[in-house]
């Protein structure tokens, strides 16, 4: 290995050592969408009803329906956990650690960024898992065809995350996160819901989720199970995962973004 | 020929909105001296190492490590720079030895040359035994001195200490800053030793004292003391000694 992959490597390993350590995290990370799915959806199934809606080529049950979404939320809360930690790694010095180092940030940022989105693979795979013995049985095929699909939506939520990790000042702002990020993200997409049973009931919210980006990454990650391409998502996802990282850097700069702001002049 | 200094710092400033926390400062690091950057709190030490360490952007002056500006060649100066923050920065979840490789993976070492050279570090300071040891369960003069190994794992030319000892008892406050007069002899490395304990300073090194973000002198301690004592000197420098 080379100077710059035993770097990223180093920055990797030292994520996962820390997520394997967290039992905690990963049991809540793995509790969350299974309470979705084994509750709110069976609760779901004779609310909504579905019809045949593109990737499905039948009718579909609503826990069938979700779990494409559920996958991207625990990507989505990865995401900000990736953040979380970062803000936790500045109040606690550990950050000026990872700054110090004489590569350039942006390749420190894409290593933290490449670590999340890894961290949050593994997590995806273990709900897709328990999903599958619940009865989600997307062909076996699909299980390898999500991968891309994973990395991208890996790396648009992580680098969501770096961005705002660099506007956030402290970690009781991170509640904040919560009511201004993730729930809107979740909620007005397409992960609970298709996008034309939100249109019915407001053309607005229809405007914004298709304007989120996190329903994009559910309809890449859906598509990509099911063995097709999404060919809306795929452009949004990767476009929005490199213009967030492009500020996330930007942000970190010492001499431009916020780092700069709050280190004087 | 002048020999490089390890570090060279000229006619830098810097400002949080109206306040000048460094009011252009110049000095430098020998090669293989220590020197102590002396100031009360609030006097600009942390701010100046933020500057030399690049965590903030300098807009004024220049900072060169080594002969490589920060600016223009930043991974160079970076590269001849071992760094102890102030406040801790080691992972406390992590052993020494995790600790020690992800530092060095951060330089691009990799993991059997770091260990190898943590286990070197510490076993010159009689603590090889601790890099199994969760941070958490060392006392905080050892995680101090795994931090110290850590910054000289990439075996940089210039350490930078910002207050190194705060928190520390006397003995381990002493040990540690003979450990690291050895090294600028044994290692011929330059140290930048920010403190504002003048017991901390060795009547051969070099002083600088830093004022209100301005630097008020820079000679060796026993120059500074002239003939009296160093504490005084520095009071009275300072405007707070009667």
């Amino acid at each position: 290995m080379n100077g710059w992959t035993t770097c990223a490597w180093g920055v990797i390993w030292r994520e996962g050592l820390r997520f394997v350590q967290q039992k905690e995290r990963f049991l809540s990370a793995l509790v969350r969408p299974l309470v979705w799915l084994f509750i709110f959806a069976v609760g779901f199934r004779s609310v909504l009803g579905l019809s045949i809606i593109p990737p499905y080529e039948t009718y579909i049950l609503y826990e069938v329906y979700v779990v494409p979404g559920l996958c991207a939320m625990i990507q989505l809360f990865n995401g900000m956990q990736s953040s979380l930690s970062m803000v936790y790694d500045r109040e606690t010095g550990a950050m000026r650690t990872l700054l110090v180092s004489p590569y350039p940030r942006w390749f420190l940022l894409l290593s933290k960024l490449l670590a999340s989105t890894v961290v949050s693979i593994f997590q995806v795979y273990a709900f897709l898992i328990v999903a599958y013995i619940w009865g989600v049985e997307p062909p076996p095929m699909g299980f390898l065809a999500v991968l891309p699909a994973l990395i991208l939506s890996g790396l648009l939520l992580g680098a969501l995350g770096l961005l705002i990790s660099s506007a956030v000042k402290q970690l009781e702002n991170f509640a904040g996160v919560m009511n201004f990020v993730i729930f809107p993200m979740f909620f007005a997409s397409s992960a609970l819901y298709p996008l034309w049973r939100i249109e019915e009931g407001s053309t607005l919210l229809h405007d914004i989720a298709l304007f989120n980006p996190f329903t994009h990454c559910v309809e890449l990650i859906r598509f990509a199970l099911y063995l097709k391409v999404d060919t809306i998502g795929l452009p949004v996802v990767i476009a929005c995962a490199a213009a967030f990282f492009a500020a996330a850097v930007f942000a970190y700069d010492p001499s431009r973004g916020v780092l700069a702001r709050k280190g004087g002049r | 020929m002048t020999e490089q200094p390890a570090l060279s710092v000229q006619n830098v400033s810097h400002a949080f909105g109206d306040v000048r926390a460094v009011d252009d400062v110049s000095f430098s690091v020998a090669a293989g001296r220590f020197t102590a950057l002396l100031g009360v709190n609030g006097a600009g030490k942390s701010t100046l190492f933020n500057l030399i360490t690049r965590l903030y952007s300098n807009r004024s002056g220049s900072i060169a490590v080594c002969g490589h500006d920060m600016q223009a060649a930043p991974r160079e100066a970076l590269l001849s720079l071992g760094v102890v923050f102030q406040s801790r920065s080691l992972d406390n979840a992590l052993s020494a030895a995790e600790n020690i490789i992800y530092q060095a993976a951060l330089h691009g070492i990799g993991r059997r040359e770091a260990l190898s050279r943590g286990e070197a570090l510490l076993a010159r300071v009689g603590l090889s035994d601790l890099m199994g040891k969760k941070i958490g369960a060392l006392s905080g003069g050892q995680a101090r001195r795994v931090e110290i190994a850590r910054a000289m794992l990439h075996q940089p030319n210039l350490l930078l200490c910002d207050e190194a000892t705060v928190g520390l008892d006397v003995k381990s406050r002493t040990d540690i800053v003979a450990d690291m007069h050895k090294l600028t002899v044994e290692d011929g490395v330059g140290i930048l030793w920010a403190t504002h304990l003048v017991d901390e300073i060795w009547p051969d090194d070099q002083v600088v004292v830093l004022h209100k973000g301005r630097v008020l002198a820079d000679k060796a301690a026993a120059e500074v003391a002239d003939g009296g004592d160093l504490s005084d000197a520095f009071l009275t420098m300072t405007g707070d000694g009667s």
